[in-house]
């Protein structure tokens, strides 16, 4: 009985959430960080942990369609909301710009900050299109390289612009 | 570093001008196991005792499949320098294949093979060393594929081999116009013989050296797939997290655990001597868990430390004298007849690394095997000590090594392995044990702090006459490769502060090995000369200010028997725009260095503002690294290095209270963000010297020339990193 009433409370604990476009039903406390979530217990680990406490933008997925630190969303605070993830961003017209423009910049190099950057990004190129070298600095400065790629990711996130510029000119 | 010339003198064993193939470089070769063609190679690795090894035990294969697939199996790692992408590009020059056709795998753990009985064993990738290590050697393993397909293609078609040629993975015969791939050939190249000498190819016909290729392993680093040791996940795998004592060499006193075990998903509290776990389902629930644990610390013999008693002691153990670094002329009578004398103290802090992926390991002991997954540098020691604290025999051991988010030398190191295997012993299947980022930085193994004193003499002219130079600091060396360490010389720890590149007639330099109490140190990305090129580079730059000449012409001349040294230093020069007039508070700062046998000269422009905040706006920099392998990845590791640099010289410190360190995480323990960091230009002097080392030598040359351009902004030369801004800021 004891076991039938503790699955009967989990199940009514549950928070429904929306991933990458699917339904999950996950069974953790609501204060439980979204990242821990998605590497742990749905075992999405493009998501990274770097601090914590939203100092270094690693964790960033994006809850519709802002770019959000996940190591600090708890999962009773998503609600409705659509959350996409590293591994679906290049569905998306900005993520794609975005990771083309990374590859061709030759952005990464151990590559671990890279999902919170790319997010970053992409994010930043959905909302504006043209973003100046100060847009740039304001929706990346929470994003830490440690290898110290910034100069190539701020190159490629002119060479995602001018993409998008180029493919709009052309409609 | 002693690493880097061990490695250099065996990967230019027999020297460039003898071709003939050593013998201890390839022995073998011969079908492999899956049919095609194996060449197996003993490749120079790290602690390598000099002269020759009477056992040839290879470490390193080719293979070509007969799909025409070419497998290289090598004992380094990738942890974002570019060396999967450099490495194959050596093997496929002289093999004359495409660099996709080159698939680089990592080799496994095994200490017969990479450890030397004599060192310990070391399997390591660090110091800048490896594409200096397998330059030479890959490129003759590469050139004998070569030359036995072409030879079994010839005895095919029963011609003269010098009539076949080799192109794009295949041999052909123009005359007849008859063409077999190399998948097709490997077998019969299997039963060729070795030969003796193999020619390679002069620089001028390189196809693939040289030119900018694309990473290899760049896709599945933008798509979130790239697999890093954290994101291992054997099945049913528990995650823990950790609190280590606070306080160093403390011991854990009691845990009350009652309301963690309370907590949902925490399923097991793991009490070590010195540290306490919280194994759960998820990393949520373990830092919950961990959070509600009432711990108990006996701090130990450590807990009234503070930065200041260090500051206090090091500088007391510059009074006394120190094991002789490098000695020539007679400085004491040059310093007594000199017309100017120049006396200054400097110290730099300890620094953590600060890797982006936080320490972590994840580990399954069962009764007969331990398994392993993790992302590390030393992959023989991590083996090694997981079969130490299981009792476990080497072969029951099985490392799965995983790409690493980012190493700087704190994945050289193997305490967290340990650690992970502590607390693995105690839990029944596998788990994953994540350091929280405040366990990270503040059980890192530290950049060493050092305390220095200088005295140089200047001539009626200003130039320098003598050169005194004594520094206190930990051996890195001594520890971590003990044999290295000789008559109290660590030649790690000195490199950067001998051998300058300067004409110094009367020079004198003293180490004096100090370790700080209780405090691990580690090597750091650009090791020794992360301290050493900032003193030593500084300094010649007060003795310019001394001799009231220009910080570019006081070093030129002296720089008379360093052709390249002088090269790299015009050339960032010219390219900075040396002597063009600045706006007010804004200044350029120059550094010269020859470490990790590369040269590098930096300009740095720096603004310092009002309130003493200073803002490095550009960085030019020269490089003369001999062959250029990659440019491509050059380019990168310099604008990386240098603002791993920045961030130390401007941020970078860790201190203690209380014996605890202060800082926790990114809030406190700052580094670079994308809005601080300046233009980096890199210009390369290409030759076709042996390849130097790329991975460091752009940190090491940032923090003086940073703090040279502040002295030019303002007259205020800052011999303490970080740099300070409080004493920067303008009164009013």
């Amino acid at each position: 009985v004891r076991c039938f009433v503790r699955s009967l409370q989990e199940f009514a604990l549950a928070f429904n959430i929306n991933i990458n476009g699917s339904p999950h039903s996950i069974d953790v406390d609501g204060d439980t960080p979204l990242l821990w979530v998605l590497r742990d217990v749905l075992g999405m680990t493009g998501t990274k942990f770097g601090c914590g406490i939203a100092q270094c933008g690693a964790c960033t997925v994006h809850i519709d369609g802002a770019a959000t630190r996940s190591c600090v969303t708890t999962i009773d605070s998503i609600g409705k909301s659509a959350v996409t993830t590293i591994e679906a961003i290049g569905h998306t017209s900005a993520g794609q710009k975005i990771q083309q423009a990374w590859l061709d910049r030759e952005v990464v190099q151990c590559g671990y900050c890279q999902s919170g950057q790319i997010m970053s990004a992409s994010a930043l190129l959905a909302a504006n299109p043209r973003p100046t070298d100060a847009d740039i600095n304001d929706a990346m400065a929470g994003n830490i390289c440690r290898c110290g790629t910034y100069p190539r990711i701020r190159d490629a996130i002119k060479q995602a612009a001018a993409t998008g510029t180029k493919q709009g000119a052309r409609r | 570093m002693i690493i880097d010339r061990l490695l250099t003198a065996m990967a230019m064993d027999g020297g460039p001008t003898n071709r003939k193939l050593s013998r201890r470089v390839l022995l073998k070769t011969g079908l492999a196991s899956a049919g095609g063609l194996l060449l197996s190679m003993r490749m120079p690795m790290l602690a390598h005792a000099a002269g020759p090894s009477a056992d040839f035990v290879p470490n390193a294969y080719i293979r070509i499949a007969p799909s025409g697939q070419i497998t290289l199996t090598m004992p380094y790692v990738e942890m974002g320098q570019g060396t999967y992408t450099s490495i194959p590009m050596l093997i496929a020059e002289e093999l004359e294949v495409e660099l996709g056709q080159v698939a680089l795998e990592h080799a496994p753990p095994d200490e017969k093979r990479y450890g030397n009985p004599l060192l310990g064993g070391v399997q390591a990738t660090g110091g800048s060393t490896a594409i200096r290590a397998v330059w030479q050697p890959l490129r003759e393993a590469g050139a004998t594929a070569r030359t036995m397909l072409v030879a079994a293609a010839a005895k095919r078609w029963n011609v003269d081999p010098a009539s076949c040629r080799a192109e794009k993975g295949a041999v052909i015969h123009a005359a007849s116009r008859r063409k077999l791939s190399y998948g097709a050939l490997a077998e019969a190249a299997a039963a060729m013989p070795v030969p003796d000498k193999v020619a390679l190819k002069r620089p001028q016909d390189f196809k693939l050296i040289g030119t900018p290729a694309k990473r290899l392993d760049t896709p599945a680093k933008v798509n979130g797939s790239a697999v890093f040791g954290i994101d291992a996940r054997p099945a049913g795998v528990k995650i823990a997290t950790l609190a280590q004592s606070p306080v160093f060499g403390g011991r854990l006193k009691s845990v009350d655990d009652s309301q963690a075990k309370a907590v949902r998903g925490v399923r097991q509290i793991v009490r070590l001597d010195d540290a306490v776990a919280v194994v759960a389902d998820h990393m949520g629930a373990a830092k919950k868990g961990l959070a509600a644990l009432i711990i108990a610390w006996d701090d130990g013999p450590h807990a009234a430390l503070s930065t200041e008693d260090i500051a206090r002691d090091y500088a007391a153990a510059l009074e006394n004298p120190g094991a002789v670094a490098e000695s020539r002329g007679d400085v004491e009578r040059a310093l007594a007849a000199a017309v100017t004398r120049v006396n200054v103290q400097y110290q730099v802090p300890f620094l953590a690394h600060a890797a982006l992926e936080p320490m972590n390991c994840t580990v399954h002991v069962r009764k007969d095997v331990c398994e392993i997954w993790v992302g590390n540098q030393v992959l023989g020691r991590a083996q090694a000590t997981a079969a130490d604290v299981t009792g476990l025999p080497l072969d029951k051991v099985i490392v799965h090594n995983h790409l690493i988010g980012g190493g700087f030398g704190r994945r050289l190191e193997i305490d967290g392995v340990t650690r992970a295997v502590q607390i693995a012993k105690q839990v029944d299947g596998p788990v994953k044990v994540v350091w929280t980022r405040e366990e990270d930085i503040q059980h890192d193994m530290y950049r060493p702090f050092f305390s220095d004193t200088f005295a140089a003499g200047l001539d009626d002219k200003g130039l320098p006459i003598a050169w005194r130079h004594r520094f206190a600091g930990s051996s890195i060396l001594a520890r971590w490769l003990p044999p290295a360490f000789n008559n109290g010389v660590d030649p790690e720890t000195i490199d950067g502060a001998v051998h300058l590149v300067y004409a110094l007639p009367n020079f004198h330099v003293e180490y004096i090995r100090k370790e700080p109490p209780g405090i691990p140190t580690a090597f750091w990305r650009s090791v020794g000369p992360s301290h050493s090129v900032f003193v030593v580079e500084s300094f010649i730059d007060e003795l310019a200010a001394a001799a009231k000449r220009d910080p570019v012409a006081y070093r030129r001349a002296l720089l008379d028997d360093a052709p390249r040294a002088r090269a790299v230093l015009d050339l960032a020069v010219e390219k900075a725009g040396w002597g063009q007039p600045l706006p007010k508070g804004t200044g350029r700062g120059v550094s010269l260095q020859h470490v990790f046998g590369s040269y590098m000269a930096q300009v740095a422009e720096v603004e310092v503002a009002n309130d003493g905040s200073v803002r490095v706006k550009r960085v030019v920099c020269a490089v003369d690294c001999g062959s250029v392998v990659n440019p491509n990845t050059i380019e990168a590791q310099v604008q990386g290095a240098v603002i791993f640099g920045i961030s130390a010289a401007l941020h970078g410190e860790i201190t203690l209270k209380n014996g605890r360190v202060e800082q926790s995480n990114f809030d406190d323990y700052q580094v670079l963000r994308i809005n601080e960091a300046p233009v980096i230009e890199v210009h390369i002097i290409g030759n076709n010297e042996a390849p130097g080392g790329m991975g460091e030598p752009g940190t090491s040359a940032i923090m003086p020339a940073i703090a040279n351009a502040i002295f030019a902004a303002t007259g205020k030369r800052l011999r303490k990193l970080p740099i300070d801004t409080a004493v920067l800021k303008q009164p009013g």
